[in-house]
């Protein structure tokens, strides 16, 4: 894909993260700052697509690293916004 | 093998990232909602899930041994770690993922720039070569400053704000650093070593810049680092010319701001007070009174509404304020909402409330609000540590724990209802005015205290509308 093509799609995606916050209770304020924190773990994908091709033990060794890490970010992160979330949960 | 090419098709791996981007934006849509979030939650989840696959199937990606451990280890920190925290401490877990994803940025990025230079013989072309040195420097002071931020709320380090002398001009030298070695980088220079150091500065810088924040808005800060990270990761998307990563990142990245402003604003605090300021939690009323500036908390009906609606109990402390608007009827309805929602709701009448003996029971039974909930002071006040809110309407002197506390007060000595010993309180107010006896009220400037400003009825009704639509 071309650099002008990605920056559209960057662009255009900021302005779709803009909009989709509107008027947030304080009371979720939390739970969707967790929520965005676990997204932005999709870096993960980024050590996926590069370990193939790395050579040498050093650059395998950094990108386990940081594939480790980005899981932590996304199920860490999902699980607890879970977590703080079942606290809205219907009483019955 | 037909289905075996038909999965790796680079076009089917794109169309699976276009419904990972779906789940993103409608989660974060239902997000904004009490009563949808959870399911958000979830779908974004999913939709992660299926990113993850979709770059499984992508014939570039190999080594699965050493991608098995990689998310092994991430499985087996993460899930316990997200499992066993306190809801108490989850600021700090939000702000520990956030520091192990700009870690994965900044860890990406290094070995991405490894590549590129042998890949390319040591020519990266530009556009390649500015993202990558913006997650650098970006993921690097998220996950240095992350830590910080989790540090400080832990309490490894002291919460309250560390101020070097010059703090502001080596926070600019430090940038200046990493912009610098980053622009001799992109200029054509080839050194891993300068790219070091721009790790390096950068991770200096996000200690720099999380040090000298307090605790009370570190939560502000965490969000402003949580979208620090996304747009590293979006500028790590752009590196490795992938567009779920672009996506990802940058609805965070946006999102993130978005969300960072909301919160700065809902603590009377703009972003740049917060990091330039360095005296936590300060956010400034005129404090009537002795004159003096002190820290209030404002809410909005919809948060109000939350947390009644999600209370098991609720006691109403209604004043001289309540009879003003002749807000009773609007009251006792929003009590009936709640009481529909299996929310017990008591009145705590103070002997003095209003302007004569009596007055709040008289207007409380022409709204027909039940008898036996309407609690004399003596009956209600050992009753406020269980429960989970109490809202003030209009009331203040009856409420001010100064007369419990501060001998030099002009009402010490006086019995007051003890609203502040109840685990939220909310106090609807017309202004920060002082009540009738001219007498600052401590209670407003306490932690557990939030203020809903406006005139009683239509605060109230503003609350009930908000119940009702949740």
């Amino acid at each position: 894909m071309d650099l002008l093509t990605e920056l559209t799609i960057l662009v255009l995606a900021a302005f779709v993260g803009f909009e989709v916050i509107s008027k947030v209770p304080n009371t979720l304020h939390t739970p969707l700052m967790s929520a965005t924190n676990a997204i932005h773990g999709i870096v993960l994908l980024g050590g996926l697509l590069l370990i193939g091709e790395a050579t040498g033990a050093l650059d395998e060794f950094l990108l386990v690293i940081a594939i480790a890490f980005g899981t932590i970010n996304v199920v860490g992160g999902f699980l607890v916004t879970d977590r703080m979330l079942e606290m809205f949960r219907k009483r019955d | 093998m037909v289905t075996a090419s038909f999965l790796q098709d680079p076009d089917f791996i794109r169309v699976l990232y276009i419904v990972a981007f779906g789940c993103f934006i409608f989660g974060l849509r239902l997000l904004n909602h009490p009563r949808t979030a959870r399911r958000g939650n979830l779908i974004a989840a999913v939709g992660m899930a299926i990113a993850v696959v979709a770059t499984l199937l992508d014939d570039v990606v190999g080594d699965y041994l050493l991608i098995a451990v990689g998310i092994a280890i991430g499985t087996a920190v993460g899930i316990p770690a997200a499992r066993s925290v306190k809801m108490t401490a989850m600021p700090q877990m939000v702000a520990l993922f956030n520091g192990v994803g700009g870690g994965a940025v900044a860890l990406i990025s290094f070995v991405e720039y490894r590549e590129a230079l042998e890949h390319t013989g040591g020519n990266p072309e530009i556009e390649q070569l500015i993202p990558i040195l913006f997650a650098a420097i970006v993921g690097s002071i998220s996950f240095w400053g992350s830590n910080i931020a989790f540090g400080k709320l832990q309490e490894v380090i002291p919460g309250r704000p560390i101020q070097l002398p010059g703090q502001q001009l080596l926070n600019i030298g430090l940038l200046v650093v990493a912009v610098g070695c980053a622009t001799a980088i992109a200029a054509g220079t080839e050194s891993q070593l300068l790219f070091l150091l721009i790790l390096i500065a950068a991770a200096v810088l996000g200690n720099m810049f999380v040090l000298p924040i307090g605790g009370a808005d570190m939560p502000v800060v965490i969000s402003l680092l949580n979208a620090f990270t996304g747009l590293s990761a979006a500028a790590a998307g752009l590196a490795l010319d992938n567009v779920a990563l672009i996506v990802g990142g940058m609805l965070v990245g946006a999102s993130g701001s978005i969300l960072t402003n909301l919160m700065a604003e809902a603590m009377n605090r703009s972003i740049a007070n917060i990091v330039v300021g360095g005296f936590g939690g300060v956010a400034v009323a005129a404090g009537a009174g002795d004159g003096e500036a002190k820290p209030v908390r404002s809410t909005d009906a919809s948060d109000v509404a939350i947390q009644l609606a999600y209370a098991s109990k609720v006691v109403v402390a209604p004043g001289y304020g309540m009879a003003v608007a002749q807000a009773q009827h609007t009251v006792r309805e929003l009590a009936d909402e709640l009481e529909k929602r299996g929310v017990r709701v008591d009145y705590a009448i103070h002997p003095v409330a209003g302007r004569m003996p009596g007055h709040m029971n008289v207007l409380l039974a022409e709204a027909d609000v039940p008898y036996d909930h309407l609690k004399e002071m003596d009956e209600i006040n050992p009753e406020f540590p269980q429960t989970d809110v109490a809202l003030v309407i209009g009331a203040n002197d009856v409420t001010n724990p100064a007369a419990r506390e501060q001998s030099d007060s002009p009402i010490y000595g006086m019995p007051i209802l003890d609203v502040d010993k109840a685990g939220q309180v909310i106090v609807l107010k017309r202004s920060m005015n002082t009540g009738f006896a001219g007498i600052d009220n401590p209670l407003f400037y306490n932690e557990n205290t939030a203020l809903l400003f406006g005139d009683a009825k239509e605060s109230v009704a503003a609350v009930l509308t908000e119940v009702k639509e949740l």
